[in-house]
This record gives C-alpha cells, sequence and structure tokens, in this order.
C-alpha cells in the first residue's frame, strides 16, 4: 500500500525527523490561506501515489500566497499517469545547499532490509543506479540484530565530512529505519535530504510503501489509505477479498491464482486479444466471490467478452458453477461468457451449468481462444 | 526417488483443527502420506479421524511420534512464531503453506531456520508432491503421476496446469514443488535445481517462473554452470504493467528490472528452452526426453 507524502512526513516526524510539514489543501483558497499562514515562498505538492510528480509538472515554487493559489488551480483536478490529483502539499520552501538520497528496502536479493544512500540526490535514485551506481553506498542490515549505531554513523559519513552534519544525518537514519520498522514498511526513503546554507540536515520529501501483509497487525497505519487516490473497481475488489488490476484490453478474465491469471492474460494476447483485467479469485471461493468479481468485470464498458478460467484443486469447481449460475439471474450481463473448468468436482460443475444452459469447456488454450473471438465479434 | 519428501516423510500438520488444516491433512492421508501427529494448542490428547494423535506443541508431537517434516496451516498472524516452533522443535523440512505473512517476519524467520539446519518450503505456497509416494501441502493428488520430470514452480494453480497437461501427454513426475511466490522465502528455485540434478530418476526439469525480483536469472546461470539434464522454462507476466503487485507479493516489476522480456531472454543466453505457453511446454519436454 501507498500512502502520501504527507502522511510519510508525518510518520517521519513522529520518529523526531526534522522535516518542514506545510499542509495539505483541496482548493486553491486554502492554498492561498496556507501559504499565507506558513510566510516566505512555497513548495505546491501534487498529492498522488506515483513517481515522477516533478517531471509531470505536479510540483511548483510559489513565492507568494497568490501564487500558490494560483500554482494549486493548475495543479489540483491535474491527470498525472492516469491518476487525478485532489490534494496538494504546501511546504515552505527550504535554501539548498546540497541535495542527499537516503533510503531503505526490503531486499528480496539479500533477504534483509537494505540501505542505499548517495551524495547525488534530489535526483531519480533508479536513474543513478543504472548510469552511475559507484555513487551509491549499500548496507546489507542483519535483521536478527538490528540497524547498529556505528553502520549509521558509517553511512552518513558517505554524505557529509563536517562532524554535526554527519551526526544529525546518523540520527536522522536510525529514526527513518524506525519509522521503515515500525510502520510495517517495504520502503521508506527521504529525496532529498538537504543541508542549508546554515548547515541545519533536513528532510524535504518523505516516501514509504508499506507491505500489504503487515496491515492486519497494523490498524493506525490502514486507516491512512486514502481510496480516492486509487481506481473504484480496485477497492470494491479487494473490500470482496478479490486481487483485480484493471488494464485496456476487452478481455475480462476470472482465474483462480495469481500465476494462472497471469498466464491466462498472456495467452490472450498470444491469440491475438487483449485482457481487461488480472482477477484473482483466491483459493477457496465461495460463489458470492465469483458475483462479485462477475459485477466488477461487467462494470468495465470495455469488456466485450468474459472468459472464466479456473483449475480446481482447493477451490471446488461446483462453487464458482454456481457463482456463475446466481450471479447471472442477479446481473444482466450483456456480453458472451465463456467458461473453462477443469479439477475438484468438474463433473457436478459441468452438469450445473448445463442445467442453466452454459456450456463448459475443459481445455485452456481453446477456451481462451473462443473467447478472443467473441471480444472481436467473430462468431465460433 | 524423488526429492525433499518420500515414504520416509513423517509428517506433523500445524494447524490440524483448522478449517484448511483438517481438510488438507484428510487428503494427504488419502494420498498416502504418512501424517503422525497433528498441533493445535490447547486440543492436546484429542485424536484427529479417529487415528492422529493431536499434541499440544511440536516439541511434543515430535517426542512421541518421532516427526520428521511439517505443515502449517496457520492464520499469517501466528505463521511466523509456527515456522521457529517447528526449527525449534527439531524438525528437518518445513513447509508453509499460509498466505499473507508479513515480508519483515520472513528477515528473522529464513536465518533463524536456516542456523538450525532445516529447510524451510514457503510460505504462501501450495507445497510439493513426490507422485506415487507422499504429498504435503494442497497440490492435489491426481492431477500428475509417477515419471520422470521434475518441477518446480512459484505458482499453484500454473502448476497444476502445466503438469495435467504432461498427465494428458502421458508423462509424468518424480516431484513437484511450489516454491510460492513472495519476495522472501525458504527454498529457492536453485535449491530445487540442485537437488533434481541430484535425483538420479529426474530425467528432465520444468520450471515455472513470474515477473518480479531475479530469481529466474540467478537459477538461469545457476542452470549453464551446474545442470546437466534439460531444462524447460516458462515465465508468466508478459503482459502485466510496471509498478503493480500482481497477486502474489513478489510478483511486481520495479523500476523496470523484472520483466517477462528480461527472464526470457536470460533463460534463451543460458540455453534453457522456453515454453511461450503453458501448453508448449509439453512439446519441449517430449523433445528433451
Amino acid at each position: 500500500m501507498n500512502i502520501h507524502e504527507y502522511q510519510a512526513k508525518e510518520l517521519l516526524a513522529a520518529q523526531g525527523v526534522p522535516i518542514p510539514m506545510g499542509e495539505v489543501a483541496t482548493t486553491p483558497e486554502q492554498a492561498e490561506q496556507i501559504a499565507r499562514r506558513l510566510g516566505g515562498a512555497v513548495v505546491v505538492k501534487a498529492q498522488v501515489h506515483v513517481g515522477g510528480r516533478g517531471k509531470a509538472g505536479g510540483v511548483k515554487l510559489a513565492k507568494t500566497p497568490e501564487e500558490a493559489r494560483e500554482k494549486a488551480q493548475a495543479i489540483l483536478g491535474m491527470d498525472i499517469k492516469g491518476l487525478t490529483v485532489e490534494k496538494v502539499l504546501i511546504a515552505p520552501a527550504a535554501d539548498i545547499d546540497t541535495e542527499a538520497y537516503v533510503g531503505i528496502i526490503l531486499d528480496r536479493a539479500s533477504h534483509a532490509p537494505v540501505w542505499m544512500v548517495s551524495a547525488a540526490g534530489g535526483v531519480d535514485i533508479e536513474e543513478v543506479a543504472a548510469t552511475d551506481p559507484d555513487k551509491i553506498t549499500k548496507l546489507r542490515v542483519d535483521p536478527r540484530y538490528g540497524f547498529l549505531p556505528h553502520q549509521a554513523h558509517l553511512l552518513a559519513t558517505k554524505l557529509y565530512s563536517d562532524p554535526k552534519q554527519v551526526r544529525a544525518t546518523a540520527k536522522i537514519l536510525q529514526q527513518l529505519y524506525k519509522a521503515f520498522m515500525e510502520n510495517g514498511a517495504s520502503l521508506a526513503e527521504i529525496n532529498p535530504l538537504i543541508t542549508t546554507p546554515a548547515g541545519e540536515v533536513l528532510a524535504l520529501d518523505a516516501k514509504l510503501s508499506v507491505d500489504d501483509n503487515e496491515l492486519f497487525r497494523l490498524p493506525a497505519v490502514e486507516a491512512l489509505r486514502d481510496e480516492s487516490a486509487e481506481d473504484p473497481a480496485e477497492v470494491t475488489a479487494r473490500n470482496a477479498n478479490l486481487t483485480f488490476i484493471k488494464l485496456d484490453g476487452d478481455v475480462g478474465c476470472i482465474v483462480n491464482g495469481a500465476g494462472l491469471a497471469m498466464a491466462t492474460m498472456d495467452l490472450v494476447k498470444y491469440y491475438g486479444g487483449e485482457p481487461a483485467n488480472f482477477l484473482d479469485i483466491g483459493g477457496s471461493s465461495n460463489p458470492e466471490k465469483v458475483v462479485n468479481a462477475l459485477k466488477i468485470i461487467t462494470g468495465d464498458p470495455n469488456v466485450k467478452a468474459i472468459l472464466f478460467n479456473i483449475f480446481g484443486g482447493i477451490t471446488r469447481t461446483d462453487d464458482v458453477a454456481n457463482g456463475i449460475v446466481t450471479a447471472t439471474k442477479m446481473i444482466d450481463i450483456k456480453v458472451p461468457i465463456v467458461i473453462r473448468l477443469t479439477g475438484t468436482n468438474e463433473e457436478i460443475a459441468v452438469k450445473i451449468l448445463a442445467d442453466a444452459g452454459f456450456t463448459a469447456l475443459t481445455d485452456m488454450d481453446e477456451a481462451v481462444q473462443k473467447a478472443v473471438a467473441l471480444a472481436k465479434g467473430e462468431s465460433q | 526417488m524423488s526429492i525433499f519428501i518420500d515414504q520416509s516423510t513423517k509428517l506433523v500438520v500445524q494447524g490440524i483443527t483448522g478449517r484448511d488444516g483438517s481438510f488438507h491433512a484428510k487428503q494427504m492421508m488419502e494420498y498416502g502420506t504418512d501424517v503422525v501427529a497433528g498441533v493445535t494448542p490447547g486440543k492436546g490428547g484429542q485424536m484427529f479421524e479417529g487415528r492422529v494423535p493431536i499434541f499440544n506443541t511440536v516439541e511434543e508431537a515430535v517426542r512421541e511420534t518421532g516427526a520428521n517434516s511439517s505443515v502449517i496451516y496457520v492464520p499469517p498472524a501466528f505463521a511466523a512464531d509456527a515456522m521457529f516452533e517447528a526449527a525449534d522443535a527439531g524438525i528437518a523440512f518445513i513447509v508453509c503453506i499460509t498466505e499473507g505473512v508479513p515480508v519483515l517476519d520472513m528477515t528473522r524467520v529464513r536465518p533463524y531456520v536456516l542456523d538450525k539446519g532445516a529447510r524451510l518450503l514457503g510460505p504462501n505456497c501450495p507445497g510439493l508432491l513426490s507422485a506415487g509416494k507422499s504429498k504435503v501441502g494442497i497440490i492435489p493428488g491426481h492431477i500428475t503421476q509417477p515419471g520422470p520430470v521434475g518441477l518446480v514452480s512459484k505458482s499453484g494453480t500454473l502448476t497444476y496446469e502445466v503438469v495435467y497437461k504432461l498427465k494428458g501427454a502421458g508423462i509424468g513426475t518424480t516431484t513437484c514443488v511450489g516454491i510460492g511466490g513472495d519476495p522472501i522465502n525458504g527454498t529457492s528455485f536453485i535449491d530445487c535445481l540442485a537437488a533434481f540434478e541430484a535425483d538420479p530418476d529426474t530425467k528432465a526439469i520444468v520450471m515455472l517462473g513470474e515477473i518480479g525480483g531475479n530469481d529466474e536469472q540467478n537459477a538461469a546461470e545457476y542452470i549453464k554452470q551446474h545442470v546437466t539434464k534439460p531444462v524447460v522454462g516458462f515465465i508468466a507476466g508478459q503482459t502485466a504493467p510496471p509498478g503493480r503487485r500482481m497477486g502474489h507479493a513478489g510478483a511486481i516489476i520495479s523500476g523496470g528490472a523484472g520483466t517477462a522480456e528480461e527472464k526470457i531472454a536470460s533463460f534463451h543466453a543460458n540455453g534453457i528452452g522456453v515454453a511461450k505457453r503453458p501448453l508448449d511446454v509439453v512439446g519441449l519436454i517430449q523433445e528433451a526426453l
């Protein structure tokens, strides 16, 4: 789960990280009032869950409150990588002397949290990693012993030589590590970490991604979820315990299991179609899950055909068949449905579907080809 | 032969009285797995299905029954401790089926289990099945038969699809292993490849990967260096958009890395046959055998 910059800043500030906070505005007038209250120049920053906001024009400097209103007017409602900007953060502008990057990620290759710090901050760190890897210092944290004070000090010396700045930075790194651990993060970063002409070390931006698997035990973090920043169909799916990701094609896919769901999308493409979504109904699927899945898929006006691909292991295919029959009675489905079922209780499932007038296929390739043809309006 | 489990596997089921635990304990027993004990705290002294004793702790189950392997079906909040408990009790092979285990928990569980000299499979995996001998986890027993192919995969149902298609062509398996799709887990592709290479009955290997991370690329390099048996690969997620978690916690293309193209290219570069569709695995395996 991604959270907004202003929320990440609050979590870091709670650990004691020196970070100019600012306030969130949803209208240009609010932006002006906040800028007036803060005094001096401000930065107006779009609050959306995507990287590269600056490049997309979602971050602007404003020297006066009036200018803050104009910039907020321009940014609010802007579309950044498919997401509409609903909120802007008005943060005090800082005098910048140097910019560094500090971040910690859960690294799958080293099975542990890994630090990355670089004196080349303020830019896309992935670009630095690709073009100039020597400018990044990495350090693996042994999860059994945690982030040790001398390690924080060592990393800080890679960024600054002034002893005061090194001490301040080591402290910030330890605070960032605490925020990372306590909020179940998979990534926590400050970019840029700046020094001011007066020699202060400050965090100007903050990013935190939370491991979805942590949310059950972190209700305060779960409460930070902003559903308005997500696709509405994906929110509905999550609330129904389904994993759904919308894509641009016209073949709606309902599959059990993530790997098979991806392979099904790939096969749709292989046979010349375009998948409309990724949808995993999960392991033990009761009929209600199938009803919810069909509701979500039929809510997408681009969908021209619906494809079920179910390999029953723990999933009982008769449950899925009952779900399909129930759903088609409840919802008026205007597009053709292709059903492929095989595995646990297949004979019962085929009979349930036949009684309701559906034909079930048993072969995945045959079913995908049929769905692709139907989506193109070709008859079979 | 087979890898990791066979007729000598004596299994304890952690969470045997839960909904999933009890259902799959019965399925495993029907398949022929030697289920010697169950563990549910507070239910020690009861019997499961009239013949499997239930204990309060794994330590007691091991002491009383000589269990050497364990399978875990407990909710995510308790999964890490269940893995620690199995390792502490001296279990040599631990399989964790539970989905949704926090990744930070796994950063502590993994080194702990390894230090105890145990092997962990999972979490968030379907387990494994040694055809005709034993199955531990949730893979349906009827979809494969004994034969010469070893299969390792990150996915459950995609594994079923492929082994079922192999069975349709009359080809069986030694062992099918699902390592799971989480970013940090106990057993890697490479661990399984090494075991299949050492298993005399395995004549060819199928490796089913997916987008995210670089496990498949590392495995491909390992194969070139250390595996003499033919390997057929498949990568799911060629149509997946970047930056989105495709169901599995680890299945995400991040920062332009971990794409299907990258992995397929790495397979080709290391001389591994790549199936374009799950169905094509069958033809490639037939050629290899």
